[in-house]
Formats: C-alpha cells, structure tokens, sequence
C-alpha cells in the first residue's frame, strides 16, 4: 500500500477530472484505477466500497470517499487550499458552485446527439460569456489580487482554471473580452504544480471522445438518452 | 437591519427549504423576501445582488451568499453542525451529498409533463428504498447511536429528516423497511428546534403547488 490516494473511475475526465486538477494543484501524487468493464464495476458494488454505488470513489486517509463535492472539500481543506476562515470558505465554495454548474454543462456534451451537441455548444458560451466570466472577472478586477479569495492560492483558483480551459476547448477566443481572466490564466498555469499538471504524461486527461462515452455507457449501463439544457 | 439572516427566493419549498431546515434546526430566526414577479427578480441581478443571477441568495454576516451549498456549509460551519474534524466533515459532506441528490427528484417534481409523473414518483421510491435509505439504515444500525455522525446532531441528520418527510409525501409507506430510520425520524422530531419547525406557522413551506410552479416559470422566464 503506497499511502497515495487512490482513484476509481473511467480512464477519461468526466467527474473526476476536478478531483485530479486539485491533487495536482496541492502537488499530490496519486494513483488511478480505471473501470472498463461491467465486471469491474459490480465488483466495487458487491464490494461494498461505493457508498451510493457511485464513481467517483477515491480511497484516501482510511477512507472511501464518494461524492465529487465531499473529496474536492476534503482535500482542499487537508491541503490548505480552502481559505483561512470560514468566510473565505463560503466565498471559495460560491466560487467553485459557479464553476461547477459551468463544467457542468460541458460534462454531458460528449453524450449529446449531433443536433443537440450544437445547441449545447450556443448554450456553453452564452452561460460562460454572458453570467460566469463576468462574475469572475469583476471579482478579479474589484480586488485587483492575484487569487480569487483573500489574496491565497485556493481551490477556486484551481477549478476557475480548469473551467477556463473547458471553454476555450469550446471556442478558443472566449476570453477575448475578459482582460483579467486571460492575466489569471497566463498567472494560474505557471505555478509549478499545475505548469506539470499541464504537460504532456501528466496524468490529466484529453477531451472525451467516442471511446469514453461508450465505455462509460457500457459500464454503467447509463446515459444513452441525454438531451441538452 | 435586524442582524437576522434574510433569505430571498420566491414564496415555496425549491431550493431555499434545506436552508431553512438547517436555520431553524440550528435555532436560528430569519427574515424572508419572496421573489413574485420578473421585474423583481431582474431588479435584483440588476442591482448585482445575484453574482451568477441566480436565487437562493441569503444575506448575512455583511455577505450576499449565493449557491445553495455554499450556504448551507456556511450555516453549518458557524453553528457547530460541521462535525469536529476534518474527517466528521468529510461524512457529513458526502452524506448530505447523496441526500441532495435524492432530493433533486423531488426538486424537480412538479415540472414534469402530467404523464411522467407517475413514472417519476417511481423512480424516486425506487432510489429511496434502492440506493439512499439503506446506506443510512446501515450507517445508524452499524453505531448504534442517535445521530448520524460523531455522536452529535449535525447538518446530516437535519438533511436527512427533510429527505425522509420529502419522500414521504410521496410514498407514504416508504419507511416500512427501514426501522432504524422510523426510529432516527421520531428521535428528530422531538427535537425541541425541529419540533418547532414542524408546527403550523412555522417558516416551514408546503409542498409545491400549480401556483408555484406558475410564479417560477413567469419569475424566471423558462
């Protein structure tokens, strides 16, 4: 046993993608156990190692740790990337609440029809370009700091990039009218941790592709259906 | 200003009633604004009060806190029902996780076609008795003790009592099979703040209604 937390899911982002973005942040190594089959997946039910019979699960500290929100809050706080109070952690989580509902809408893309992926995509930049850039943007020129909370690296940093780099996947030109975001991201992705995060062979993931979403279908034996927002 | 926590969402359950579980639970009093027209509503994005342009928003501590998580960890942290470490944290975090996702369901309920309904109270009995309430039944059997994490009333049994009441309105007997939670449930409401909560008059808001759903399709344009 390496004492390295261990994560539980597909060999793509997906949900967990966030979960791997923060432990690089924090400069963790981790370890990745990637479901292909169905087997495989009934065999962590049987197991008794998914708490609501969910991935992504990540072992960590003696535990087995389920729900997306419940291991990034974890870590952050383990890693100090949580704010040093808890008005700086309500900001932080408001912060992260926003970027999350924005990954949202691009986690179930890859799962979309042909017809629907275009909607989506309209959808994805008009949200981003239209209620979360601005909101992050104001944030950044009305304290005029580096991070987003109490002038410290923090997991809203971390995932605010992320996002950012979703979107622009999406259209790479949507930060042009956002001046303060196109600094933070020049400013984010030179940390250490994350530049490595960002280089080839690190164990960040590619954009999902059909693979992925026949994988996932496969093994959850879920998702054929979606339709966009 | 009376200091007190002011809650602005429109006048029903949606995703302002977990807040006001955990405030009166907490013993917590507070004001409400109740959002019943568009122009109220774009009057508050424009005067920046709604950082993504959405409700809940609750002000309090000289904040304008949006994103329903947020809040409730807010309220939780300040009032002791954040467990003692990080580790009663982190359960109670993926508790109140799988709750929530439970209670989306029901969330989104009543803005469902008339002929999905049936189907869908289904697969909310079915998630209930399937994945949730087991997970839960264990957990309480396992320790054996009153409350669901560290041996102290946290923000998890708070959100498990709504949830159970929440499903209950929907399938009246789903408790059958759970006798630990039968018994979580009565402990709960004897509660002297739950107790209160749970009496008429109480800011507590009654299951969702034609008009509800009508304010919320005109408030927000959808």
């Amino acid at each position: 046993m390496s004492g390295k937390p261990k994560l539980y899911y597909f060999d793509g982002r997906g949900k967990m993608e966030s979960i791997r973005w923060l432990l690089a942040a924090a400069g963790v190594e981790f370890e990745e156990e990637f479901l292909e089959t169905r087997d495989q997946y009934e065999k962590l039910l049987q197991g008794g190692s998914l708490l609501f019979q969910q991935v992504p699960m990540v072992e960590i500290d003696g535990m087995k740790m389920v729900q997306t929100r419940a291991i990034l809050s974890y870590i952050a706080a383990k890693y100090n990337l949580y704010g040093k109070d808890l008005k700086e952690r309500a900001l932080i989580d408001m912060y992260v609440g926003g970027t999350d509902d924005l990954m949202g809408f691009i986690l179930m893309f890859p799962f979309l029809s042909a017809e629907d992926k275009e909607k989506q995509h309209a959808f994805i930049v008009q949200k981003a370009t239209s209620r979360y850039f601005p909101a992050y943007e104001k944030i950044l020129k009305d304290h005029g700091q580096d991070f987003l909370v109490g002038n410290s690296f923090s997991w809203a940093d971390v995932h605010l990039l992320e996002a950012i780099l979703m979107v622009e996947e999406k259209k790479s030109d949507v930060l042009s009218g956002f001046p303060q975001l196109q600094a933070f991201k020049a400013r984010i992705s030179s940390i250490p941790t994350i530049k490595k995060f960002l280089e080839p062979g690190s164990q960040r993931k590619p954009v999902p592709d059909d693979k992925y979403v026949e994988t996932v279908r496969r093994v959850l034996c879920m998702y054929y259906d979606l339709k966009a927002n | 200003m009376s200091g007190k926590p002011r809650l602005i969402y429109l006048n029903g359950r949606g995703r302002m009633e977990t807040i006001r579980w955990l405030l009166a639970a907490a013993g917590v009093e507070f004001e409400e604004v109740y959002l019943e027209t568009r122009e109220q509503y774009v009057k508050l994005i424009k005067d920046g009060s709604l950082l993504f342009q959405q409700v809940p928003m609750v002000e309090m501590d000289g904040m304008k806190l949006v994103q329903t998580r947020a809040i409730l960890s807010y309220i939780a942290g300040k009032y002791n029902l954040y467990g003692k470490d990080l580790k009663e944290r982190a359960l109670i975090d993926m508790y109140v996780e799988g709750i929530a996702d439970l209670m989306q369901m029901i969330l989104t309920f009543p803005f469902s076609p008339p002929d999905a309904k049936e189907k869908n109270i289904e697969s909310i009995k079915e998630r209930a008795t399937n994945r949730y309430f087991p997970v839960f039944e264990k957990v309480l059997k396992q320790h054996g003790q009153d409350f669901l994490v560290g041996n102290k009333f946290s923000w998890a049994d708070v959100q498990l009592m709504e949830a159970i009441l929440a499903v209950e309105e929907k399938v009246p007997a789903v408790l059958s099979g759970f006798p630990q939670l039968q018994v979580f449930k009565t402990k709960m409401s004897n509660m002297p703040t739950i107790k209160k909560f749970l009496q008429p008059g109480s800011p507590r808001k009654p299951p969702p209604d034609a008009h509800y759903v009508e304010t919320v399709l005109k408030v927000f344009k959808i």
